[in-house]
């Protein structure tokens, strides 16, 4: 129940674009059309749930002060957490790199579609941003990061679809002054959504 | 892509007709997030600043070498290394600072406009010119944060650097702080509006 409260929090109160504003910039330069967005979104979701389980892992085990406790108690006192930026990003890269050529070899379909965007993905800081919140929040189980981590890439999923959907119908129907268009407008509607999801933060779920 | 590029474009270039923010639409996530004081904005500018011209160095002085499968991988390793040391530094000596900053330090790392340059940039050109092209593109950058952190801080708080700038009287008079531009969607609003005034006068940027 627990987790599943997460799941929820994660999508809505805790969205990663609307009140954590990570993923902003492939947020909005993949925003043109709905297809490629969802891709992207799916992508990002897939990733997020991944690498988040296998990030907490390696905190609890490996890098947090003390982690090491179970080589042995000599090495109780060891902290190896300034390392951990590096060993997040090295996990995230690596599993991108690892996706890609899974897909590519088992479902060329998926890839035909994902296909230029999973090697963005190592550069989403929606990512690398799910795992550096992970190690400020104290879960005690694994499968809270995947949870997590998937309410996270569900959320992303849902809020690039979003706005791509209204971007699409903007540029068709809407006349806004030069200088706005495109990525200007982008922006304002980016911020009245963010004021909407803002609307959720009262949730205690 | 060997053509020759004087220095002073590749300084100067970023911080208007080229910027990073609100022409190449990198680095977006940061501008959003840090810029709800001043102060905080600033030393994010100036650690980008810093991580930028050095990475695009080191980038640059190895980009020969550099095998093109994992270019990805190794410009990573390079950056993430950059802003652990930034990270210690400012943990060590301005530990407040990076408290508010939290992730976003970390979050350098995947900052677009890292990679962005790194790819664009110092893969292809010699070491001081992308040195150049580092600073310019991280005052380009820190340029928009301290905009953005200007007005917000000024009209959500009525202070600036944590002073109190708008006169009390202001406030007896009936004034009210705008509580909305401390929250981040306003931040969102107030780079639109620098767009928008931006591309007013360089009517070249504007899209169709």
């Amino acid at each position: 129940m627990e987790n599943f409260n997460i799941f929820i929090r994660s999508i809505f109160v805790d969205n990663m674009i609307f009140a954590y504003f990570l993923g902003m910039c492939s947020f909005l330069a993949v925003s043109k059309n709905v297809r490629t967005a969802f891709g992207l979104g799916i992508a990002v979701t897939f990733m997020l749930t991944i690498t988040l389980p296998i990030n907490y892992l390696l905190e609890t085990y490996v890098l947090k002060a003390g982690a090491l406790t179970w080589l042995g108690p000599e090495y109780a006192d060891v902290d190896l957490s300034f390392l951990s930026l590096i060993v997040f990003i090295a996990v995230i890269a690596s599993m991108t790199q690892l996706v890609e050529m899974a897909v590519e070899r088992y479902a060329p379909a998926l890839y035909a579609s994902l296909g230029i965007f999973l090697p963005l993905i190592a550069v989403n800081c929606a990512i690398l941003g799910g795992s550096l919140f992970m190690q400020q929040r104290e879960w005690t189980s694994v499968w809270t990061a995947v949870c997590a981590g998937g309410g996270w890439g569900i959320g992303w999923l849902l809020a690039i679809t979003g706005i791509a959907a209204m971007r699409e119908r903007i540029a068709q129907y809407s006349n806004i002054p030069g200088p706005l268009r495109g990525v200007g407008i982008t922006f304002i509607l980016t911020a009245l959504m963010g004021i909407a999801f803002m609307s959720f933060l009262g949730i205690k779920i | 892509m060997a053509e020759k590029i004087s220095s002073g474009s590749v300084l100067f270039n970023p911080f208007s007709k080229n910027n990073p923010v609100i022409v190449q639409i990198l680095g977006i996530c940061s501008v959003l997030a840090v810029t709800a004081k001043l102060e905080p904005a600033i030393v994010m500018g100036l650690s980008v600043i810093v991580v930028l011209a050095f990475s695009n160095v080191i980038i640059s002085l190895i980009r020969n070498t550099i095998p093109v499968n994992i270019r990805i991988i190794v410009q990573l390793v390079v950056v993430a290394t950059l802003v652990v040391v930034v990270s210690q530094l400012l943990q060590a000596y301005a530990y407040d600072v990076s408290k508010q900053l939290s992730v976003f330090i970390g979050l350098i790392i995947t900052n677009c406009i890292l990679m962005g340059r790194l790819e664009a940039f110092a893969m292809a050109n010699k070491p001081w010119p992308s040195f150049l092209d580092g600073i310019g593109n991280g005052v380009g950058y820190a340029i928009i944060l301290v905009i953005v952190g200007f007005f917000r801080e000024l009209l959500g708080s009525g202070t600036l650097l944590g002073y109190q700038v708008v006169p009390e009287a202001l406030y007896e008079a009936g004034y009210v702080n705008n509580g909305l531009m401390i929250l981040p969607p306003m931040a969102l609003i107030v780079v639109a509006c620098i767009i928008w005034v931006h591309r007013s006068y360089n009517k070249d940027l504007q899209e169709k």
